[in-house]
C-alpha cells in the first residue's frame, strides 16, 4: 500500500466522518436539551437529499438546491416537532421510539408515493467537479475536499452558536434546568421546535451535501442513522465536542479500516480468505470500537455522569 | 376468569381455529399466514420478556431471531450438499432434524444474549437502546459481508426440515409444530412472571434501587432475561427459516428489530397475549392493506402513531381495561 493511497484513504475518512457529524450534532442537541430520542433523524436526512434532488433538476442550480435541502428538512422538522413529537417529552423512551418509528415508515413511504422507488441523482456542481492536486501531489476530488470544509465549518459555526449567542445559553440553560428557564421568562416549547428544526436542517443538509456522491433514495438516512447514533454513544450523548470527536473516529475506523484489514490479513493469509474475512472483520469494526469505549467508559467519551 | 384470560384465551383459539377452517376450505396459503402469525408472535414473546417484565428496550432482537435463521440455514445447507461443518478435531456434519437445529438456535442466541447483554447493560436507557441497536447492525453487515453462508443473497434450503413423526410439508403439520411452540412459550412466560425471578425482575424494572438495598443485583436479573429473551426470539427465528426455507441477512436488519417491538405495542406492552394480538394485526394488516396500497407502511405508521400517542394499552389494553399494572 502507497502512502499516496493512504493520504486519500484518510481524506476520504475526515470527510465521511464531517459528514456524520453533521447527523450526530442534531440527535445530540435534541436528545441533551429535550431528552428524546429520535429515530426519525434519518428521515430528514432524506427529506434534505430529496428536496436538493428535486430542485436541482428543475433549476439546475446546486445553491438553490442546498438551500432547498435547509429548508425542507427544517421545516419538516419543525412541522413533525409540533404535531407529534412535542407530545413525547414527557413520555418514556419506549414510546420515543415506537412514535418515531412510525415517523419513518409514514417519511419512508410517502417519499416512495411521491417520487417512485427509483433512485434520484444529484449532480455535483460543475465549479467543484474534477480533482484537484494536494501538495505530496495528492490527486482528491475537490467536492470531496469540500464537504471536509463545509462539514468543518458548520462544526465551527455550532461551537459559536452554542457559547456565544442567546440562543445558544439558553440551549444549554434547556440542558441544565428546563424548569428554571421557562420560569425565567424562556418560552420553552419555542426553543424546543428552533432546536428540533436546526438539528434537521443539520441532517437535511448532510443528506444533500451526501446525496451528491451517492444515490438518492428511500431508506438512505437509516444506516447514518444508525452510525450517527453509535458516534454519540462514543461521544457521550448532549455533547457537540463529543459528537465531532466520535464522528472523526467513526469515519476514520470505518474507512481505513475496510483498506488496511483486508492488507493487514493478506500478511499471514491467501488473499482470496484474506479480502473476505478482512472486510467481514472492517465492516463489524466501528462497533467493536464502540463496545470498548463502551466497556471502559459507560458515559462514553464525554458525556456526563448518566 | 377475568376479562384478559377471556380475551387470551379468545386469541388463541382464534389462531387454532383459523388454520383448522382454511384447511377444511383448502385455502393453504391462510394456513401459511397464521403459521407466521404464530412464529412473529414467539419472536414478541421472546422479547416481551425483557421488555415488558424486565422493562429492557432492545432495539436488536432481530440479531436472535437472525442467529436462530442462519442455526438453521447453516446446518440444513451442509446436510443438502452432504458436506460435513467440521472435519477436525471431531467430524460434525449437517442436519434436517428441527429438533437438532432449534438446540442449536436456542444455545446460539442465548450464547450471543449473553455477551451482548453484559456489554449493553451496563448501560441504560437511552444508551442500551442505541447499543443494541448498533449490534443488531453489527450482525447484519457481518451476514452481508461473509460469503461463506451466501453473503449478501441468502441461503435457500430445498426441502422443509424434518421433525419425527410428522410430515412438516403439509402446512396443517408445520403450523402444529409451532402453534404448541407458541403455547409452550406463553405457558413458560406466565410461569416466568409469577416466579420469584419474574417478581424480583419486575421490581427491579421499577425501582433497581430498592431491588439492590434487599440483596439482589438488578444486572444479574437483566442478563439472564435478557439471555432467556434472546433464546426465544433465536429459537422463532429458525421456524420462520424453516416456514420461508430462506434465511438472508434481513432476518438481521433493524426494521425487523422495530417491527418484533411493533407487535408487542399494538398488542400491550407486559400483557402475556399482547405479542399474538400485535402479529395477528400486523399480518393481517400487511395481508390486506398491502392488497389495497403498494404504501400500505403509511397506514400502519399512522395506526402506530395513534396507538403510541393516544391508547397506550395496545389491544388488549382497549379490550380489558388499563386494570394490569405497568409503567
Amino acid at each position: 500500500m502507497s502512502t499516496l493511497l493512504l493520504a486519500e484513504q484518510i481524506l476520504n475518512g475526515l470527510q465521511f466522518g464531517v459528514m456524520l457529524f453533521l447527523m450526530a450534532a442534531g440527535l445530540t442537541l435534541v436528545f441533551g436539551v429535550m431528552g428524546l430520542i429520535n429515530l426519525a433523524h434519518g428521515s430528514l436526512y432524506m427529506v434534505g437529499a430529496f428536496a436538493a434532488a428535486a430542485v436541482a433538476g428543475w433549476s439546475g442550480s446546486f445553491l438553490l438546491a442546498l438551500v432547498a435541502a435547509l429548508s425542507a428538512a427544517a421545516a419538516a422538522g419543525a412541522l413533525v416537532e409540533v404535531l407529534v413529537i412535542r407530545r413525547l417529552y414527557a413520555r418514556d423512551h419506549l414510546d420515543q421510539v415506537l412514535a418515531t418509528f412510525a415517523l419513518i415508515l409514514i417519511f419512508s413511504e410517502g417519499t416512495r408515493w411521491l417520487f417512485g422507488s427509483f433512485p434520484l441523482f444529484l449532480d455535483i456542481p460543475d465549479a467543484l467537479s474534477g480533482p484537484i492536486s494536494l501538495p505530496g501531489g495528492i490527486q482528491y476530488p475537490l467536492y470531496r475536499l469540500a464537504l471536509i470544509g463545509i462539514g468543518l465549518a458548520v462544526a465551527l459555526g455550532l461551537f459559536l452558536l452554542i457559547s456565544r449567542t442567546r440562543l445558544g445559553i439558553q440551549i444549554r440553560a434547556g440542558e441544565n434546568d428546563r424548569e428554571m428557564i421557562a420560569a425565567l421568562g424562556v418560552d420553552i416549547s419555542r426553543l424546543y421546535t428552533v432546536v428540533f428544526a436546526l438539528g434537521a436542517a443539520l441532517a437535511g443538509l448532510a443528506g444533500a451535501l451526501v446525496g451528491a456522491i451517492q444515490s438518492v433514495q428511500v431508506g438512505m438516512g437509516e444506516p447514518v442513522l444508525i452510525l450517527a447514533f453509535v458516534v454519540i454513544v462514543i461521544g457521550g450523548i448532549g455533547s457537540i465536542k463529543g459528537a465531532l470527536i466520535g464522528a472523526l473516529l467513526v469515519g476514520m475506523t470505518d474507512t481505513l479500516g475496510g483498506v488496511l484489514l483486508p492488507e493487514f490479513f493478506k500478511l499471514f493469509m491467501e488473499t482470496s480468505a484474506a479480502t473476505s474475512s478482512g472486510s467481514a472483520l472492517a465492516s463489524m469494526l466501528i462497533y467493536i470500537l464502540m463496545a470498548l469505549v463502551l466497556f471502559w467508559r459507560p458515559q462514553g467519551l464525554f458525556g456526563g455522569a448518566q | 376468569m377475568s376479562r384478559e384470560s377471556l380475551i387470551n384465551a379468545g386469541l388463541i383459539g382464534g389462531l387454532l381455529a383459523v388454520p383448522l377452517a382454511a384447511l377444511f376450505l383448502d385455502a393453504p396459503f391462510t394456513i401459511t399466514l397464521a403459521t407466521k402469525v404464530a412464529i412473529l408472535a414467539l419472536a414478541g414473546v421472546g422479547l416481551n420478556i425483557a421488555l415488558g417484565l424486565g422493562g429492557l428496550v432492545s432495539l436488536g432482537h432481530a440479531v436472535f431471531f437472525g442467529i436462530g435463521g442462519y442455526a438453521m440455514g447453516i446446518l440444513a445447507s451442509h446436510a443438502q450438499s452432504f458436506s460435513p461443518l467440521m472435519e477436525w478435531p471431531l467430524l460434525i456434519e449437517g442436519t434436517k432434524s428441527m429438533p437438532v437445529i432449534w438446540l442449536l438456535a436456542v444455545v446460539a442466541s442465548a450464547f450471543v444474549a449473553l455477551a451482548i447483554g453484559a456489554i449493553s447493560l451496563r448501560t441504560s436507557g437511552v444508551y442500551f437502546i442505541m447499543i443494541t441497536l448498533a449490534f443488531g447492525q453489527m450482525f447484519y453487515y457481518f451476514a452481508i459481508s461473509w460469503p461463506a453462508y451466501g453473503g449478501e443473497d441468502g441461503l435457500s434450503i430445498y426441502v422443509r426440515n424434518g421433525f419425527p413423526g410428522l410430515n412438516t410439508l403439509a402446512p396443517i403439520q408445520f403450523f402444529a409444530i409451532c402453534f404448541v411452540i407458541l403455547l409452550a412459550a406463553l405457558w413458560f412466560n406466565a410461569r416466568l412472571a409469577k416466579s420469584p425471578f419474574g417478581l424480583a425482575l419486575n421490581a427491579a424494572r421499577q425501582s433497581a434501587v430498592r431491588v439492590e438495598t434487599v440483596g439482589l443485583s438488578p444486572f444479574r436479573l437483566r442478563l439472564l432475561a435478557f439471555v432467556i429473551s434472546g433464546a426465544i426470539t433465536g429459537l422463532a427465528g429458525a421456524l420462520f427459516a424453516d416456514l420461508n426455507r430462506f434465511v438472508s441477512p434481513t432476518m438481521f436488519s433493524w426494521q425487523l428489530s422495530g417491527e418484533i417491538m411493533v407487535f408487542i405495542i399494538l398488542g400491550g406492552v407486559g400483557r402475556l397475549c399482547g405479542p399474538l394480538a400485535g402479529a395477528a394485526l400486523f399480518i393481517t394488516l400487511e395481508h390486506f392493506l398491502g392488497g389495497l396500497s403498494e404504501f400500505w407502511l403509511i397506514y400502519l405508521g399512522a395506526l402506530l402513531l395513534i396507538v403510541v400517542l393516544f391508547a397506550r394499552g395496545g389491544i388488549i389494553g382497549l379490550l380489558a381495561g388499563r386494570k394490569v399494572a405497568h409503567g
